[in-house]
Parts: C-alpha cells; sequence; structure tokens
C-alpha cells in the first residue's frame, strides 16, 4: 500500500526551484534512504512529505492527505520529523519540552519518562535545553518520536551530530520503527550503518534520478 | 480553551526563566520614563498635563519589545519546524501567545502606570481609576502585537522592521489610551475612548483569528 504518492511535483521559493517534477511513491513499511550532493533537495523533499512545503505544481498524497491543500496541516499530525537544526524551546528543559508537545497534541504524558531513558537523557531531564550539546539535543528529538509513535518517520541527517552511543540509538530506534511496520524516510551524506536496509532514492538538482533497493 | 492556556503558560515558563522583561524591559521602560520627565521639565503641572501621552508612548515602546521577544521564541529554523509539526490549531496559538503577552504587558504597564505617577505628578486617584482603561489598551495592543509579530517574524529583519508595521496599527491605542487618561485627570468626555478601545480590541482579534494560520504557513 503506497504511504505517499507524489506526481509532477514543483517546489519553488521565490523564483527558485527546490524541487522540479518529482515523481515517487513510497511503499507502506519500508525505509528510503535520499542521498545527492548538498543543495540537492533532499531536506526539502523530505519537508514536502511532512507537509511543510506547499507544491507550486503537481499533485500528491501522504498518508491519506492532499499535500496541495489545506489538509498538509492535518497531516503534520501523524509525521515524526527529526531535523537537523536544534528543535524545541531552548529555554525549557526536555520535560517541559515533551509535556508541552504531547498535552498540545493529545500524546501519552507517561510515555515521556521512559523515552527520556531510552535515549539517554534522564539525568538532564530537568536542564535548559540550551545547555545540552548538540547531539543531546537530537536525542530529545528522538525522545519525541518515541511518545509520538508516527506513522511515517522522516530524518534529515539522523546520524550527524552524534557519538558512536547516539548512533547505536538512532540505528536501534529506525530498526524498532521498522518492524513496528512504520514508514522511515531518511536523508543521508555518508554511509549508513549497514543493518539499515533501505531502498534507495538519489535526487540530485531537485530531481529524482534513481529509485532502487 | 485548554490549548490557548496551554501557549500562553509555555511562553510565560520562558519568560519566567529567561527574566528578559525584568531584567531589560521594566528598566527600559523606567529609564525611558525618567527621561521624559528630564525633558519636559521640573514644572509640575506641565508633566501632569504631558502625563497620559508620554506613558502611552513609553508603554507603546516597551510593547515592541516585548512582541520582538515573544515573536523570537519561535524564530530560528529547528524551533519553527518543531512547533510546526505539532499542527497547534493557530487560533489558540494566537489566543494562547495575546494572553501571555497581555500578562506580562499588564505587569509592565502597571509599573509604569506607578512611575508616572510618582515621577510626572499625576493624580493618584486618577491613576487608580485608569487601571481599567490600561488592561483594555494592554490586551488591544497584545492582539495586535501577536499579529504584527508574525507578520514581522517572516521577514529576515524582523527587528526593524516590526516598528514600522507596529506602530501605525497601535495609533489608536495610544489615542483612545491618552485621552482616557486625561479625560480621568481633567473629567472630560471618557466613554468614546473606551469605546474606540473595544473597537480596536474586537477587530485585532477577529482579524487575528482568521489570519494567523495563513500567516504561520507564510
Amino acid at each position: 500500500m503506497a504511504v505517499a504518492s507524489l506526481s509532477d511535483v514543483v517546489v519553488t521559493t521565490g523564483s527558485f526551484p527546490l524541487l522540479s517534477g518529482v515523481n515517487l511513491t513510497l511503499e507502506s513499511a519500508t525505509t528510503y534512504v535520499i542521498t545527492g550532493p548538498n543543495g540537492a533537495g533532499k531536506t526539502s523533499l523530505l519537508r514536502l512529505l511532512a507537509g511543510l512545503e506547499v507544491p507550486s505544481r503537481g499533485r500528491g498524497t501522504v498518508l491519506g492527505f492532499d499535500i496541495c491543500s489545506t489538509e498538509r496541516r492535518e497531516l503534520r499530525r501523524y509525521v515524526g520529523w527529526l531535523g537537523h537544526e536544534t528543535s524545541f524551546y531552548p529555554d525549557l528543559s526536555p520535560t517541559e519540552n515533551l509535556l508541552f508537545a504531547a498535552r498540545t497534541t493529545g500524546a501519552d504524558v507517561d510515555l515521556i519518562p521512559s523515552a527520556l531513558e531510552r535515549v539517554g537523557l534522564t539525568h538532564r531531564a530537568k536542564v535548559s535545553l540550551k545547555l545540552l550539546s548538540a547531539g543531546q539535543q537530537r536525542r530529545l528529538s528522538l525522545a519525541w518520536l518515541l511518545v509520538r509513535r508516527p506513522q511515517l518517520w522522516l530524518l534529515d541527517e539522523p546520524f550527524a551530530s552524534l557519538d558512536d552511543e547516539g548512533r547505536d540509538l538512532t540505528s536501534q530506534l529506525i530498526k524498532a520503527a521498522q518492524s513496528s511496520g512504520a514508514t522511515v524516510v531518511l536523508t543521508s551524506h555518508g554511509a549508513l550503518p549497514a543493518e539499515t536496509n533501505a531502498t534507495s532514492i538519489v535526487i540530485v538538482g531537485g530531481r529524482i534520478v534513481e529509485s532502487a533497493t | 480553551m485548554r490549548l490557548v492556556l496551554l501557549v500562553a503558560q509555555k511562553d510565560l515558563l520562558i519568560e519566567r526563566r529567561s527574566r528578559v522583561l525584568l531584567w531589560q524591559v521594566a528598566p527600559f521602560g523606567l529609564m525611558t520614563l525618567v527621561l521624559c520627565g528630564l525633558a519636559v521639565g521640573p514644572n509640575a503641572s506641565t508633566q501632569a498635563k504631558l502625563a497620559p501621552g508620554l506613558f502611552y508612548i513609553v508603554l507603546t515602546l516597551v510593547a515592541l519589545l516585548v512582541i520582538n521577544r515573544a515573536s523570537q521564541l519561535e524564530s530560528s529554523r529547528g524551533t519553527a519546524t518543531s512547533v510546526q509539526i505539532l499542527s497547534i490549531d493557530p487560533g489558540a496559538v494566537f489566543l494562547g501567545k495575546a494572553l501571555a503577552m497581555f500578562v506580562q504587558l499588564s505587569i509592565v504597564g502597571t509599573a509604569l502606570l506607578a512611575g508616572t505617577t510618582v515621577l510626572l505628578h499625576v493624580p493618584l486617584h486618577a491613576a487608580i481609576v485608569t487601571l481599567p482603561v490600561l488592561l483594555l489598551a494592554t490586551a488591544t495592543l497584545s492582539l495586535a502585537g501577536v499579529l504584527y509579530g508574525r507578520i514581522a517574524a517572516s521577514s529576515t529583519n524582523a527587528g526593524t522592521l516590526l516598528p514600522a508595521l507596529a506602530l501605525p496599527a497601535f495609533a489608536p491605542v495610544l489615542i483612545a489610551g491618552e485621552r482616557a487618561f486625561s479625560s480621568l485627570i481633567a473629567s472630560g468626555p471618557l466613554a468614546r475612548w473606551v469605546w474606540l478601545l473595544g473597537v480596536a480590541l474586537a477587530a485585532y482579534a477577529c482579524v487575528g483569528l482568521l489570519l494567523y494560520g495563513a500567516l504561520e504557513e507564510s
């Protein structure tokens, strides 16, 4: 069953094209890795799948939501996002950030302590986020994915800024998502851990040039 | 309503942590009031006559700082994206942020009013009875502030764009607040100015609820 289907989608910022004529179908319970050079459109494609970019042409659905209409706002509720920038509010602690996110989305707040423990942030749970390292802040985003339990995981450079332990943890979480039947789409510059069984999507200049297992 | 309170609680918690209001905004407002007093000169009756206008100008400048700070909370790309992904109802975000801003502006506004009473020789009874008008004015400034803060935040020059956008929109609040305060000091007509503030409040609330979602998406 297709989780996402894009047909001739164009995304621009001003007059500059980020994605040009993208055709793509993503199957459920499958892992995809998007590769390509800097500025190729990897993050833009991921943002499009998250309902964060508005197509200027073409059509597409993700998780049954039309990304060309205001339905994309509803889509975001079912998507898990891991960006490569600092997420959440720097002045709040990991616990406060997760509580705010869970309460506003109706996620289960009881999962927060175990999620923080799983990503190794229990001892930093009450420290202001701005005092944590970049790697620890990314772990918080992973903790949110564990609380949210999304159907579609969108991970932008998930192994960046992480130490060996963090990379192992991220690999474990991706495998757990795969085994739970979620669809995982991630971007990567470098080689993925060998056990990450993924379908490759190569993007260059905003166009998908290859899609193969 | 629950979402409105959650958003307001979050913004106020961030403010409590950063203490920008206490250590930067309030001192700026009080220093500006002192400078206004010095600029007007030592004549007590002149100071009292000009006090309402000076008070509302200072309050407007303080409001710009609070709005700028509030709109910066989600200005980094990572924070903005993570908040967008939560897909919180835009109307609740608009009202929640306005509520948090109203609490902050009311606290600073009351401190500034006390400062105006002492420094610019405003009669105490006039300062006390103008408090409800002040709260109405700060509520209007908060609603307009969240709206214009959001518009300015989409620009890379938000800090300089905000005053250019917001000051003309604040003019009705400034004029009505100043006229109402003057009327309470000199026993003039009050109702029309309170009415103007009420209309501005309702207008900004409606426009904000209608447009905030579209502004977030842009």
